[in-house]
């Protein structure tokens, strides 16, 4: 049956050459990946950025959510504060390290999320026939047709604002695309032969979408995802600022920069640190992103 | 005529789904729809009065096309926090948010297709190189943050240029005293949308000088320029998509950089709607801003087939 079909569902042929130890087909995307200087770049960077985030009871110096009178809106190097201290007194440096576990998970668990959905939405509907397809399309064409930003924004403020309700808001924003990036690399793979052939030998559809879609569908939809996380992150700390994210005094960083925006007569450049913080991690998943596809050799997904 | 036509009746599927979306925001708040259109210390009476004037005790459906058929004539329902109607309160924002839209608009399409052009006039040359890196970067820029590094530079350290606000708002449109306050939000509006048209503009321009016909115009002996006005005639089509989408970009960014300049426009207004928990004029307010949006779409579509008969066809 389908099982013992040798039409393997490989996503992309593996170019010949590269015969050692990397022989697999990931194997060989991460040896493209690593022989890249950009993405090795926003690789190194998103490795500090995740492990000062999950070693953050270890690495922060200060207590977070710990402020003193005394210590209000200081420079940098005041008094051991490295990176001063906000307009409660707490250390910045500390609320930025802390910061970094709620932004980047609504950053990225939204995206991941979508994927899931998306990818199973976008398979169904270049899969399904007609009438799902067309179901599907077209519902996905109206949530297209607002700007991101807005219906991001639009739901997460009528759901009323708090984490979750901001993560299931980023959440219904990326499914749309998600789902069109499936059904494409579905409809592409949908008239090739060797499904022709699966479906000969009597593999129902199921079986087909499960041994022979899936495996071409996911090179696409992982590197568009990849994408997105660089979007998610910038969208998700918008939010925060917005205050449809995180309730105070929970450190983050879209938070921290609507909170200190009215100090920045007093300490300038300690107030612009949560929206640097925003900006390198986007700009580093970006980065490996764009690697990514180059590796994956997919410039048009 | 057959394709105009054609267009328009695709759009208004996407209108219509796009007013289903925006009806069903005032179900997904929390609590009872009507909770969100009367004040908490509403009497019974007024409650009453309120679920009958809205059709609130019908059938979803029937609630949905009596929302309708009042959005058609221009009542979108009266703010919670200010007691004015939305559609007012909506336009009068609207407003502000367009001059700031028709300053970033063509600053961004202006620069960004120059950048776009230059690097694709020596691929791999350092302008390409430049060119290539601004829009990586920029498109990883937080708007809000620009905004913010712009106004402690420009304002704080500087004392350029005013931080926040729009001034008194009885200054003449185009004078200095009202395009100040208009410059810092504008340029954190333009940001993004400049990189992305830059990219697209030089993706586009090195696809369509790889084409035959630009060889045929060199065999034929055209100079260099003539070959270049073919080339980016050719590329108007596309780069008018781009800026259209980007048109809608810019009023969704408009809410964050709004947000960070005080700026009383379509986006301070959500931020406003959004703080007090006024759902009526937050859905005004998107509802409006969604249907711009598709309009954009449409005319983008209609402007590419008059530009591109190659596109009337099919």
């Amino acid at each position: 049956m389908a099982e013992g079909m040798s039409i393997a569902p490989a996503a992309l042929p593996a170019a010949p050459g590269a015969r050692r130890r990397r022989n697999t087909y990931w194997g060989e995307v991460g040896g493209k990946l690593i022989r890249q200087p950009g993405a090795m770049l926003g690789a190194a960077m998103l490795a500090v950025i995740v492990l000062a985030a999950i070693f953050a009871p270890w690495i922060a110096p200060f207590d977070p959510n710990k402020g003193s009178i005394l210590m209000r809106l200081k420079p940098f190097f005041f008094r051991g504060h490295l990176l001063g201290a906000d307009e409660l007194g707490r250390d910045m440096l500390s609320r930025l390290i802390w910061g970094g576990r709620i932004s980047l998970a609504m950053g990225v668990v939204p995206v991941l999320i979508a994927m899931l959905i998306g990818g199973a939405l976008g398979l169904t509907a270049g899969f399904g026939g007609k009438l799902a397809n067309t179901l599907i399309m077209r519902v996905m064409d109206v949530f297209y047709a607002f700007p991101s930003v807005l219906l991001a924004v639009a739901i997460a403020g009528a759901m009323g604002g708090g984490l979750i309700d901001g993560m299931i808001a980023l959440t219904l924003v990326f499914i749309p695309p998600m789902c069109r990036v499936a059904e494409s690399a579905t409809a592409q793979v949908r008239n090739l032969d060797f499904i022709e052939a699966a479906r000969a030998t009597g593999a129902g559809g199921f079986s087909i979408v499960r041994h022979h879609v899936i495996g071409n569908v996911l090179g696409p939809v992982t590197v568009y995802a990849s994408s997105l996380i660089s979007v998610s992150v910038l969208l998700s700390a918008g939010l925060s600022f917005l205050g449809l994210g995180v309730q105070p005094p929970t450190a983050d960083w879209g938070l921290m920069l609507s909170t200190l925006v009215p100090s920045i007569y007093v300490v300038p450049w300690v107030c612009a640190l949560p929206g640097a913080a925003i900006f390198l991690t986007s700009i580093a998943f970006g980065l490996l992103s764009s690697g990514l596809r180059a590796a994956m050799d997919m410039r048009g997904a | 005529m057959g394709t105009v036509l054609r267009r328009l009746l695709l759009a208004l599927p996407i209108a219509f789904g796009v007013s289903v979306v925006c009806f069903a925001l005032v179900y997904i708040a929390p609590g009872d729809p009507l909770q969100t259109i009367v004040p908490p210390d509403a009497t019974q009476a007024t409650i009453d009065a309120v679920k009958h004037a809205y059709g609130l005790d019908k059938p979803l459906v029937v609630q949905y096309l009596i929302w309708l058929w009042r959005v058609l004539h221009g009542n979108l329902g009266t703010s919670i926090s200010t007691t004015r109607p939305v559609a007012l309160e909506v336009m009068l924002a609207l407003g502000n948010t367009m001059r700031l839209v028709a300053l970033a608009m063509p600053a961004a399409l202006i620069v960004g297709y120059a950048m776009g052009v230059a690097a694709a006039r020596f691929p791999g040359g350092w302008i390409d190189r430049a060119v290539t890196g601004i829009a990586v970067v920029g498109v990883s820029l937080p708007n809000y943050w620009v905004g913010v590094v712009l106004v402690i530079l420009c304002a704080v350290q500087w004392s350029l240029l005013p931080a926040t606000g729009m001034g008194s708002g009885h200054a003449a449109l185009l004078s200095w005293e009202s395009l100040r306050f208009m410059i810092l939000p504008s340029i954190s509006l333009a940001l993004i949308p400049m990189g992305i048209i830059a990219r697209s503009t030089r993706a586009c321009v090195l696809d369509l000088a790889s084409h035959d016909f630009v060889l045929t115009l060199r065999a034929k002996g055209m100079s260099e320029s003539t070959v270049t006005r073919h080339v980016l005639r050719n590329a108007l089509p596309q780069v008018i998509a781009i800026v259209g989408l980007q048109f809608g970009y810019l009023m969704g960014g408009s809410i964050l950089v709004e947000t960070v300049f005080s700026w009383p426009g379509s986006g301070f207004l959500l931020g406003r709607a959004i703080q007090n928990r006024d759902v009526p004029l937050l859905q005004g307010t998107v509802l409006v801003l969604a249907m711009i949006f598709v309009a954009t779409n449409l005319l983008v579509d209609l402007l590419q087939v008059r530009l591109d008969p190659r596109l009337r066809r099919g």
